[in-house]
């Protein structure tokens, strides 16, 4: 679970976040949306621990202890880029992120994972020998190497083809079917309604709209997200 | 810390691989050597022995600052670094990290061009060679310690190759100060004579003293400069 | 101390006073001090080249203190004033940098003297400028702010450090000069602390100017970017 509580985030004059308050639950799959500049990567990262809020805090609540190194543990980031050494083998880059995240039995759960993206065959090949899929699929298998519990996709779909969109959206689909907490960033409306449970909007930085969707009122919100953004 | 030995491994596993850092810090320390010998030798002549020290700890400082311009830099394709924080790793540990691997590269220069440079400058020292070992040992940590700090600040900035000297070498004034002095007694001074002896001393404290300090203030302030 | 900044009353005060000591100080050093019996009329220059001196490295103390403010807080306010500090020190640096080897010239007969703390200043000045540099490199302003910060802490502590250092290499060299071993009259004193006194008083002017100047900069770029998004 995740609890951001008065998260404000200003660089110089700027106010990125304006007070924003929420809780994700476990299990769920929430969607962040808004107009360009409005604040939800920045968000993202604020909740992902990877930025600090001005002010507000935000607290992230699992199994086992509170010590920041075990909830960075628990938290997974993907985003269109892929954090991949690309003079490194798949297997090595793989090898790396697993120490640093004390893994246990690496070599067998690396191996399951390359097996998993469908990487096994490959896996000694340096990264930047791989084509856009493949580099897809190995930072898939980075993001899950851990095991991590909430998974946070930043702007997942950047850069992919509709084939490659297309079996991140499946994969996703799984992921939140095995149980994971999800929260991802998109500025793709129908894809970012097609997978979510409840939806946030921000725009220039506060919260407009947080709620669950339901069919009748997809149209109402659409309509909603629309005037929304136009009005920026 | 086991993860600072990982940051390490990763980077020396992808230099091992293209060789490129080491291979331009070697061949350029090289040229700078060489650069020396024709501005102040005369074939068949020796160097004047003032400017043994000079021309070390130029060519370390030359070849430490080529390295330097990589040490974050490669990190940002594929943002790489925001995995990094991303991780279980405290930020120190990653400073660490980058810290041991340009000390090992610069260790290596050294390494390459100092006999090299012994046999181009057909050089004789007074003291031992022993002597020389603890200052290049301070020099190069201070050097990679403060160096790689500054690196990490100026890689968030626009042209930062351009910006890291300029804001380092003021900065690393006491240490190349420190250096010079302390090799300088080595090679030209006597050793039996006990205030030269001292004087040696008390510049290796300097070197010593400079870097415990910026190692402190890097490791208090790393957070800050990785976190923009 | 901002806000009302140039406008306030008591700055108008201390614009007058500082007008008023340079008066004196003016008075005192041209016309009523007595001149340096070996020297002449050139040894004036010394009460300008101490009084900037004294500012350039008191600046730099400034700027060290607000750094570490902004930091702590991230406040923009403390950044200002530890900017401009930081250019109201170069400039004064830089007046050292011309009048000590104008005073050089005439009493030792040389332009330039590796002397402890000449050598300092020049030092002092090039971290000055790498302070400066830093904020221009930098894109964004909460990077300007953060990274010069740290810089100017580093920056500072590094300055005792470079003095001793030099201080020691002079030693170690024969001294060619003994110091700087002037006997100083009581009316010598007096007019040097009361030029030390105006000369700060300068600083703290100027201070309060430029940091007016750099918010009003800061609250412009606001409107204009609030215009900006106004106008869509």
């Amino acid at each position: 679970m995740i609890r951001g509580e008065n998260i404000s985030l200003k660089l110089g004059e700027k106010t990125i976040l304006r007070d924003i308050s929420l809780v994700v639950d476990p299990g769920e799959f929430v969607v962040l949306l808004g107009p360009n500049g409005a604040g939800k990567s920045t968000l993202l990262k604020v909740l992902a621990l990877i930025l600090k809020p001005t002010s507000g805090r935000v607290i992230h609540k699992y199994q086992g202890s509170d010590r920041e190194e075990d909830i960075k543990r628990k938290i997974g980031f993907l985003s269109h880029r892929s954090f991949l050494y690309e003079r490194l083998t798949a297997w090595e880059n793989l090898e790396f992120y697993g120490k640093l995240y004390q893994v246990a039995d690496l070599t067998r759960r690396a191996e399951e994972i390359l097996e998993q993206v469908g990487l096994s065959y490959y896996c000694h090949d340096p990264v930047y020998t791989y084509s856009r899929g493949m580099v897809q699929r190995l930072s898939l298998a980075r993001l899950l190497l851990h095991n991590p519990e909430m998974l946070f996709l930043d702007e997942p779909f950047t850069g992919l083809d509709q084939k490659g969109g297309e079996i991140l959206t499946e994969t996703i689909k799984v992921l939140h079917e095995q149980g994971k907490t999800m929260l991802m960033v998109t500025h793709y409306f129908d894809r970012g309604v097609d997978l979510a449970g409840r939806i946030l909007v921000l725009n220039k930085g506060s919260k407009v709209f947080d709620g669950k969707l339901t069919s009748s009122d997809l149209r109402d919100i659409q309509e909603f997200y629309r005037a929304q953004v136009e009005t920026e | 810390m086991r993860k600072i030995f990982w940051i390490i491994w990763k980077d020396l596993a992808i230099e091992l691989r293209s060789r490129e850092v080491t291979g331009a810090m070697v061949l350029f320390a090289l040229m700078v050597l060489v650069i020396f010998a024709f501005s102040f030798l005369r074939p068949g002549e020796k160097l004047p022995p003032e400017m043994i020290p000079g021309v070390i700890w130029v060519t370390v400082a030359f070849a430490g600052m080529l390295g330097l311009n990589h040490a974050f830099l490669p990190e940002k394709q594929n943002d790489t670094l925001t995995g990094l924080i991303l991780a279980p790793v405290s930020k120190s540990a990653i400073y660490l990290g980058k810290v041991g691997t340009h000390f090992l590269f610069l260790l290596l220069v050294e390494i390459i061009a100092l006999p090299l440079f012994f046999i181009f400058f057909n050089i004789q020292m007074q003291g031992s060679v022993l002597y020389l070992v603890p200052v290049l040992f301070f020099g190069t940590a201070g050097f990679s310690g403060l160096g790689v700090f500054l690196s990490a600040l100026s890689v968030h900035t626009k042209s930062n190759e351009l910006l890291l000297p300029v804001i380092l070498f003021p900065l690393l004034i006491p240490l190349l100060l420190g250096g010079v002095k302390a090799t300088g007694i080595v090679f030209n001074a006597s050793w039996a004579d006990p205030v030269w002896v001292g004087a040696y001393w008390s510049w290796l404290r300097l070197m010593a003293v400079f870097d415990i300090i910026f190692f402190t203030l890097s490791l208090v302030l790393i957070d800050y400069v990785l976190e923009v | 101390m901002e806000k009302e900044g140039a406008k306030s009353k008591t700055f108008g005060i201390l614009g007058a006073l500082t007008f008023l000591m340079m008066l004196v100080n003016l008075y005192l050093i041209f016309i009523w001090v007595p001149e340096e019996k070996i020297l002449g009329l050139v040894q004036k220059i010394f009460y300008f080249h101490v009084g900037t001196a004294w500012v350039a490295f008191f600046a730099f103390f400034v700027v060290f203190i607000y750094s570490i403010l902004y930091l702590k807080t991230k406040d923009s306010k403390w950044d200002r004033i530890a900017s401009a500090s930081a250019e109201i020190g170069t400039v004064f640096t830089t007046i050292v940098l011309i009048t000590g080897p104008i005073w050089a010239k005439s009493s030792w007969n040389t332009w330039w003297t590796w002397e402890p703390r000449l050598t300092t200043s020049l030092i002092l000045w090039f971290i000055y400028l790498a302070y400066i540099l830093v904020r221009g490199f930098a894109t964004e302003y909460q990077k300007k702010a953060q990274l010069s910060a740290v810089f100017g802490i580093i920056g500072f502590i590094d300055v005792p450090i470079v003095f001793f250092s030099v201080r020691w290499w002079s030693i170690s060299h024969p001294t060619l000069f003994s110091g700087s071993g002037m006997n100083l009259d009581p009316e010598m004193l007096f007019t040097l602390l009361v030029s030390v006194a105006s000369f700060t008083l300068l600083y703290f002017y100027f201070l309060g100017k430029l940091v007016s100047i750099f918010h009003v900069r800061a609250e412009l770029a606001e409107i204009k970017r609030r215009l900006k998004e106004h106008l869509g």
